[in-house]
């Protein structure tokens, strides 16, 4: 039998097996949620969110598997704990987006934030050189997400990459780890898993 | 005292964006007579990108380092925040779930028995080497400067991880500041996030709380920020769109007051961004 629920969308179907393993793979009980928002009255990015982390929270546990996966309310999040510290119920909501975040990268959803490439792009140097090559990060980074072409932006932090360069905070090398092979190795058995 | 030695995790952040931060620390280290013996070749903690990506993963990348710091017999003092958390996280996590710790071991290929502790150099300094012994040290007062102690998230979040302070009231960088002589002000964004790993990601977020931090710091009267992390640090320093206030590490302050030679701290203060000099030189303190 599916549930489906009737939202101002339309007919949404309910999968409670999306309820379960998100719960299972943040260890944290949504059950517990009364919806008394001191989550997303904290919550410094709720105003770019397209669901608060209360809301995101409810659909989860109706199963509302799409909305909650095409959502940018996870990407957006910054992990600042603000709202899993002040939850009167101590539910994990910061393993809930890192939950999240697992799932859509798993079923291949990228979202409508350019948030998954800066990860992937960070992890990418840590996997390369062993820590993260700042420039490296920076200058790939904008070129892949487009940020090369957005001129405003780009003038911005042109200005500030040369005051930074100036000022020697900028390593033109990448940096050098001698246990580099074990780090990728970690990195690949990590995979597998995640 | 006996002396007091750790293994230092500087973080990659300070091999570059905030060498002023690095530096900063092993000279008021020398100063307070902690030893710091950077660890042997560490790895990044893989920061917000591990843990929000891959759990497994931003176990191990810290747990390398772990291990590292436990084969050399050394607890771990770690400057930046962030990875602060990531090692406080991965111990935490790995003492509730011998299963998980024994994954990890095998991903790392190391024993990690988990009896390394990690803590915070503001905590190494505040808490271990203590207020009463800085205070008798300080040759240079911070007299008449006034400052808004930032202490941002991983610091404080989650409390039951990190153990660090009061997670709403944080006041350890507050009397260390006190200690140094100087006044740190009340005001309402000690604990507000400053947009950390939307850094590059969201530069438009990262503004509007950095905005607001700094009118909050600068409503309370405070004439600097004083920061424990190179990515606040970052984020503070170069995304203040309607303010200009100086940001300054904790480490800096503490070297300066302890008797920091010019010829060492000239060197940091250059490297920022938003100067902190003037109101230093208006204050006699440079
Ligand atoms: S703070 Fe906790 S209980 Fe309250 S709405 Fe948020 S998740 Fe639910
Ligand atoms: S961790 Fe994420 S959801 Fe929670 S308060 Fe911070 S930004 Fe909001």
């Amino acid at each position: 039998m599916t549930v489906q629920l009737v939202t101002e969308k339309g007919k949404e179907k309910c999968d409670p097996a999306f309820t379960k393993e998100v719960m299972e793979r943040s260890h944290s009980h949504l059950e517990r949620c009364y919806q008394c928002i001191a989550c997303s009255s904290g919550c410094p990015g709720a105003y770019q969110m397209d669901y608060p982390p209360h809301q995101l929270l409810r659909m989860v546990q109706l199963g509302l598997k799409d909305r909650v996966l095409d959502s940018n309310t996870f990407w957006i999040c910054l992990s600042c704990e603000t709202c899993a510290t002040r939850c009167p119920n101590d539910i994990e909501i910061v393993l809930v987006m890192d939950a999240l975040r697992e799932i859509a990268l798993k079923e291949g959803r990228k979202g409508t934030t350019k948030l998954p490439l800066f990860h992937a792009t960070f992890l990418y140097m840590v996997k390369m050189f062993g820590k993260v090559y700042e420039l490296g990060l920076i200058l790939v980074y904008t070129i892949f997400s487009g940020n090369i072409l957005k001129l405003k932006g780009l003038m911005r932090d042109a200005v500030l990459g040369v005051k930074m360069f100036m000022r020697g905070k900028l390593a033109i090398l990448p940096p050098r780890v001698k246990g580099k092979a074990q780090i990728k190795r970690i990195f690949q058995l990590s995979s597998k898993t995640g | 005292m006996a002396k007091i030695k750790y293994g230092y995790y500087p973080g990659c952040s300070l091999e570059s964006t905030a060498k002023e931060y690095d530096l900063s620390m092993h000279v008021t280290a020398k100063l307070l007579d902690v030893e710091l013996a950077e660890l042997h070749d560490w790895n990044c903690c893989g920061a917000s990108s591990g843990h929000c990506t891959n759990y497994e993963l931003s176990l191990a990348l810290p747990a390398r380092n772990l291990a590292i710091a436990e084969k050399a017999g050394l607890n771990v003092a770690v400057a930046c925040a962030a990875c602060y958390l990531r090692f406080k996280q991965t111990n935490h996590d790995l003492k509730k779930n011998d299963t998980l710790r024994q994954k990890v071991e095998s991903l790392i290929e190391m024993p990690y028995k988990g009896n390394v502790e990690v803590k915070h150099l503001l905590e190494v300094f505040a808490k271990e080497v203590g207020l009463e012994e800085i205070k008798k040290r300080v040759k240079k007062p911070l007299k008449g400067l006034k400052l808004a102690a930032y202490y941002g998230c991983y610091l404080v979040r989650p409390p039951d991880v990190t153990q660090f302070d009061d997670p709403e009231q944080p006041m350890l960088m507050d009397n260390l500041l006190a200690a140094l002589g100087a006044e740190p002000v009340e005001y309402t964004h000690k604990v507000e996030c400053c947009g950390g790993s939307l850094l590059l990601g969201r530069v438009d977020i990262v503004q509007k709380l950095v905005d607001d931090i700094c009118q909050a710091a600068l409503d309370a009267g405070a004439q600097a920020i004083v920061t424990a992390c190179p990515l606040c640090m970052a984020n503070l320093d170069t995304r203040q769109s309607k303010t200009k206030v100086p940001v300054i590490h904790f480490s800096e302050l503490t070297g300066l007051a302890l008797g920091a030679e010019p010829k060492q701290y000239n060197v940091w203060l250059k490297k920022h961004i938003n100067s902190p000099a003037p109101i230093l030189k208006a204050k006699g303190l440079i």
